[in-house]
């Protein structure tokens, strides 16, 4: 499988990455130089091969239902680049 | 012409169309704390003052699962006859939106926490149907977005980020806007009675994907749209009729569908595309790796079984057995736990009070709850957990009815007295001096003078004027203050006047 | 008082108690030395007021009676680990005036056993790098050149700035974080001991993600000894971290014995690859019988799988880094750029464009690509069944024997520029490291010899999961018997 400049600009777009017109050439060559790299896999056969979920042996605890956190909208908010009125503010969505 | 909301068929230029009806409903599982954090659920708190620093996706933070959220998924999946799965998997699904802090909302995508299931619902021409249920998988609710604050920005609140929603997702099996009302319905009214949601569609703790096509008869499916997050019965119902009717007018001009979430505008009453999500998605989803899979036993499930009550299909149908209720008083009093409760404490009390078999007074006591009650307490906007009448004095106001204390006339003065004061029936009555004259003696005094005193009617009814009867009976009634019993009264005076 | 920055923690813990000096001197001492070092751009964020003062607790809790190891001790914290009220960035303009309100649950362990902290640790930026180079805040330079060059070395990556600050002796440990071999393959550039432990050992709650199923934090240190003591005051089971594993953290000291008699080290064939410089091949042969001479029995063992461990890392790392590194949108926190557009999504894309670098965006790319639809089976799924495959090679290599030996890296420590050309170059950097991070295993590296050209070089010791015990005493004999004691020259202090 090998990736085209379309392609790249797809992937780019559902990562909400911006790429400057003259790097997708280089960009594509390079994305296509490591899938083929990665590509090697297929010589495994994984027919039998359950994927791995986790490499430690362990179940996933649980907690209990008490609210144990929050209440701290200052802290949640400190870093933000536009607070109005205690909410996060970003350009208008029109729905 | 056939109703389409109901028959689900829509006639178009070239011919009948059939509706096909999917819903995925998103239910906020009660739960003190949020599903992947410590950070509380309540509604209504101050703006990012619920939100843990994993809700607000800060850097480094981790998930937790909460088990309340696991319990309720496996109740709710038991109650729907679903089957359960001990080994699930948390995905993330990946989007970029305002209010999704992570960037991707983790949920379950390949392996949910219950799988297939069904539920009955009954239709308007007394028949039933099954609704297949796909299945159920525990999600993260976004926050909420506000495009109407400013000018030029959206504000977000991330308070609801973070808590437990269950997906339910049906099959297509939907075919008119009228199931899917009844559907949608049946869904809250099981949620409720088990308590893993409080079903309240106003504030958002429930709300409906609504998946439309249309098809000519026999044919495979269409295209479908999906209309977003619409919030009432009522708008679902509309919603479907307005998106059908325009899928239709496309197809019939030669057009076709494209696959697009909508938008239900409940002002306009009809649907459209919805801007944000114009672009297809891949959500690319995969394993959440800061979790594991999701894994329990046979007792986890048993434990969960044991807490679910009585599902309100077994509980109508018990009441249609055990106290010969018909269908529709058994289903009214059934749609809510709450009811079903209060109706089968007042039985119970009536049936003591009455030395009677609850079956001989089942239906006269349905027929006051769901008449008198619900009436009075829909008017007054009351939840039946407030009402003023509790189920004790209900029946007490009944066997003083039965006992012919009081005419059914002067009960519903009491009980509108008893709903306004919240006072007991007999503490009216002896306040009052309300007791009904049954005794004949006294009663036909009364009513030879009545009769004395209208000679000119009294002529007239000789004379075959049926009518004037009820004259006299009215006149009875007055000269008593109302307190006759008008079934005596009439007995007494058919006997005079024949005589 | 450069005397004091010669020693290592366990001498200084010793030091401390009997009064020999303050721990507000110690610190002192490596402060003076962080000025001259900026020429090597080590610290992103220098946190000395604050040192002073945690050496001045330190200093009073030591009066008071028994203490913990580290009290006292200065130490680096890589950029990763969110410290309350210090600016974090993990390398990235993203977060370049991010400032978190919370610890992350490593540092706050090392702050509770009285550790002090120098400062925050240069890095690739969020994790992502095998050099250094790929820091918004400039490369790190490695303390140490070739014989006779003034030519400058990557320090390697992704903890490129930690491995430098104990390398240049301006910090007496570093805490680091490995996900592909960024503790190990810096640790072995610098001339330094790294350790990552086996995944879910220490809490990764406050770290900044990378690859969630691979991250784990570690210590970078002058000696074997020094590791286990900052691992011992790391490791913890955290309830805030789900993949935190619940068990009892032993003292890692303790398991310095120096005594491996009847000890089964393996010996994979399959990472003696193509290429392999033969300076790093006779030092693996060396480093087989120090062990050997100790009393251990060598093992000739087969990880067939070993060649498909870039490959695969290659896919799972960036699958995870695209999901992990998409909250990185410039509406909560960090950097943000309105775009043109004037929309949303101009400005996430203007914001994610413009605040990652070259290497992220690749990475983020790659990984998106590899979750998408019509490619998750035949890239991440295949990966994850080739991850298997890789933990089982493992599996049962270590029923006969107890420890791996190889080498840390292919190589010593390159030129700056010498191999950014190439990502795929620069990945291989990793290929002896990775492996262990697929399986979730714990690994260190050892310096145990030097370059023709005079730079060290490490060898690496895996061990079974939660067995950092055995990886730790063996290192220790490995140290001991290597007797590498060389350090760099100081060139970068020109006022010495």
């Amino acid at each position: 499988m090998s990736v085209d400049k379309e392609t790249l600009v797809k992937v780019a777009r559902l990562a909400c990455l911006r790429l400057a017109a003259e790097k997708l050439e280089p960009l594509t060559d390079e994305l296509n130089n490591i899938l083929e790299w990665i590509e090697t896999l297929n010589e495994v056969d994984t027919e039998a091969v359950a994927p791995m979920t986790s490499v430690v042996e362990t179940d996933l605890r649980w907690r209990r239902d008490e609210v144990t956190d929050g209440d701290y909208a200052a802290d949640v908010l400190a870093n933000a680049p536009d607070v109005q009125y205690g909410f996060y503010a970003v350009p208008k969505v029109i729905e | 012409m056939s109703d389409p909301r109901t028959s689900g068929l829509i006639e178009g230029a070239s011919g009948d169309w059939e509706i096909v009806i999917g819903l995925e409903i998103h239910a906020q599982v009660i739960s003190q704390a949020k599903l992947f954090s410590g950070a509380a659920t309540r509604f209504g708190a101050e703006p990012n003052s619920q939100v843990s620093l994993v809700d607000a996706a800060m850097p480094g933070m981790l998930p937790v699962i909460n088990r309340e959220c696991i319990r309720q998924a496996v109740r709710t999946g038991l109650a729907l006859g679903a089957q359960i799965n001990k080994y699930s998997v948390f995905d993330r699904k990946n989007y970029f939106y305002a209010d999704l802090p992570q960037g991707y909302q983790i949920s379950q995508y390949k392996q949910p926490i219950v799988g297939p299931g069904f539920v009955t619902i009954d239709l308007e021409d007394g028949t039933s149907k099954d609704i297949g249920i796909e299945r159920l998988h525990l999600e993260q609710d976004a926050g909420k977005s506000m495009h109407d604050q400013h000018p030029d920005l959206t504000f977000v609140d991330l308070n609801r980020s973070g808590i437990a929603l269950m997906e339910i997702v049906s099959k297509p099996d939907l075919s008119s806007p009228a199931e899917a009302g009844a559907y949608l319905k049946k869904i809250r009214t099981i949620v409720r009675y088990i308590g893993s949601c409080d079903g309240n569609m106003e504030q958002g703790s429930m709300r409906a994907d609504v998946n439309v096509s249309v098809r000519r008869p026999g044919e495979g499916l269409g295209t479908r749209c999906e209309i977003k997050n619409v919030n009432s019965v009522r708008f679902v119902m509309q919603a479907i009729v307005y998106e059908a009717s325009r899928q239709v007018d496309v197809l019939e001009a030669g057009g076709t569908i494209a696959l697009e979430t909508r938008l239900f505008d409940p002002q306009q009453g009809e649907t459209r595309p919805m801007r944000s999500k114009e672009e297809a998605h891949d959500y690319r989803y995969f394993p959440d790796p800061d979790l594991l899979p999701l894994e329990f036993d046979d007792e986890f499930i048993a434990a969960a079984r044991a807490s679910l009550p009585e599902l309100p299909d077994l509980k109508k149908a018990r009441f249609e057995a055990d106290f010969g209720l018909s269908p529709y008083n058994a289903e009214v009093l059934t749609a809510e736990r709450q009811s079903a409760d209060f109706y089968e404490e007042l039985l119970e009390e009536l049936a003591k009070l009455s030395g009677k078999p609850a079956k001989e007074v089942a239906t006269r006591a349905a027929n006051w709850v769901i008449g008198d009650l619900f009436g009075h307490l829909n008017k007054a906007a009351v939840a039946i957990a407030d009402s003023p009448v509790s189920a004790a004095r209900g029946a007490e106001l009944l066997q003083l009815v039965d006992d012919g204390t009081l005419s059914g006339r002067m009960a519903k003065d009491v009980f509108e007295e008893m709903f306004a004061s919240g006072r007991s029936a007999s503490e009216i009555v002896a306040e009052k001096g309300l007791r009904q004259v049954s005794d004949s003696g006294e009663l036909e005094t009364i009513i030879d003078r009545v009769l004395a005193d209208n000679p000119t009617q009294l002529e007239q009814y000789r004379a075959g004027k049926d009518k004037v009867l009820g004259f006299f009976v009215g006149q009875v009634m007055k000269a008593t203050a109302g307190k006759a019993n008008p079934k005596v009264v009439n007995e007494l005076l058919a006997k005079k006047l024949k005589g | 008082m450069s005397d004091l920055r010669d020693l290592k923690i366990a001498e200084a813990r010793d030091g401390l108690r009997r009064g020999e000096y303050t721990s507000r001197e110690l610190t002192a001492a490596h402060i003076e030395a962080m000025a001259p070092a900026r020429e090597l751009n080590i610290f992103i964020t220098e946190t000395a007021d604050q040192a002073l003062v945690m050496a001045e607790a330190a200093d009073k809790r030591l009066k008071a009676g028994p203490a913990p190891s580290l009290t006292g001790i200065p130490l680096a914290i890589k950029d990763l680990f969110c410290t309350k009220g210090v600016r974090t960035t993990a390398g990235s303009r993203m977060l370049d005036e991010f400032v978190p309100t919370y610890e992350s649950t490593v540092s706050a362990n090392l702050w509770a056993d009285g550790a002090v902290m120098l400062g925050k640790t240069n890095m690739d930026e969020f994790a992502m790098g095998s050099s250094n180079e790929n820091s918004y805040f400039g490369p790190v330079l490695n303390p140490w050149r070739a014989a006779g060059s003034k030519d400058n070395l990557v320090p390697g990556g992704s903890s490129g700035g930690s491995a430098a600050a104990v390398a240049a002796k301006v910090a007496m440990g570093a805490l680091g974080s490995d996900t592909g071999g960024s503790i190990r393959q810096p640790a072995a550039f610098t001339g330094t001991v790294g350790l990552k432990p086996t995944y879910g050992r220490c809490s990764r709650w406050g770290m900044v993600a990378f690859a969630s199923s691979l991250d784990q934090a570690g210590p970078i240190t002058r000696d074997v000894r020094d590791a286990a003591i900052m691992l011992t005051s790391m490791a913890s089971y955290d309830a805030q971290d789900s993949t935190s594993i619940e068990r009892p953290v032993p003292d890692y000291e303790a398991a310095l014995s120096g005594d491996i008699r009847g000890l089964k080290v393996g010996i994979p064939e399959e990472y003696r690859i193509d290429g392999m410089p033969p300076e790093i091949e006779a030092l693996w042969l060396e480093g087989e019988a120090w062990l050997k001479d100790a009393g251990a029995e060598m093992v000739p063992i087969s990880l067939p799988h070993t060649s498909y461990a870039l490959p695969t890392y290659y896919i799972v790392a960036p699958a995870e880094a695209s999901s992990n590194l998409a909250r990185y949108d410039g509406v909560r926190y960090g950097f943000r750029k309105p775009g043109t557009g004037g929309s949303l999504s101009d400005m996430y894309e203007a914001t994610r464009g413009e605040g990652f670098g070259a290497e992220v965006q690749r990475r983020i790319l790659i990984g998106t690509y590899v979750l998408s639809a019509g490619y998750y089976d035949a890239y991440y799924l295949k990966a994850q069944k080739v991850r298997t495959c890789i933990a089982e090679d493992f599996r049962q290599a270590f029923e006969s024997v107890d420890v791996i030996l190889t080498p840390t890296a292919p190589s010593a420590a390159f030129a700056l520029g010498a191999k950014s050309a190439d990502p795929i170059a620069m990945y291989l950097n990793d290929v002896f490291t990775v492996p262990a991070s697929l399986a979730g295993l714990p690994g260190i590296s050892v310096p145990a010899g030097r370059s023709a050209e005079g730079l060290p070089l490490g060898l690496q010791i895996i061990g079974r999961a939660f067995d950092e015990e055995s990886v730790i005493r063996s290192a220790g004999v490995l140290e001991a018997a290597a007797g590498f004691d060389a350090r760099p020259e100081n060139w970068w202090d020109s006022a010495k």
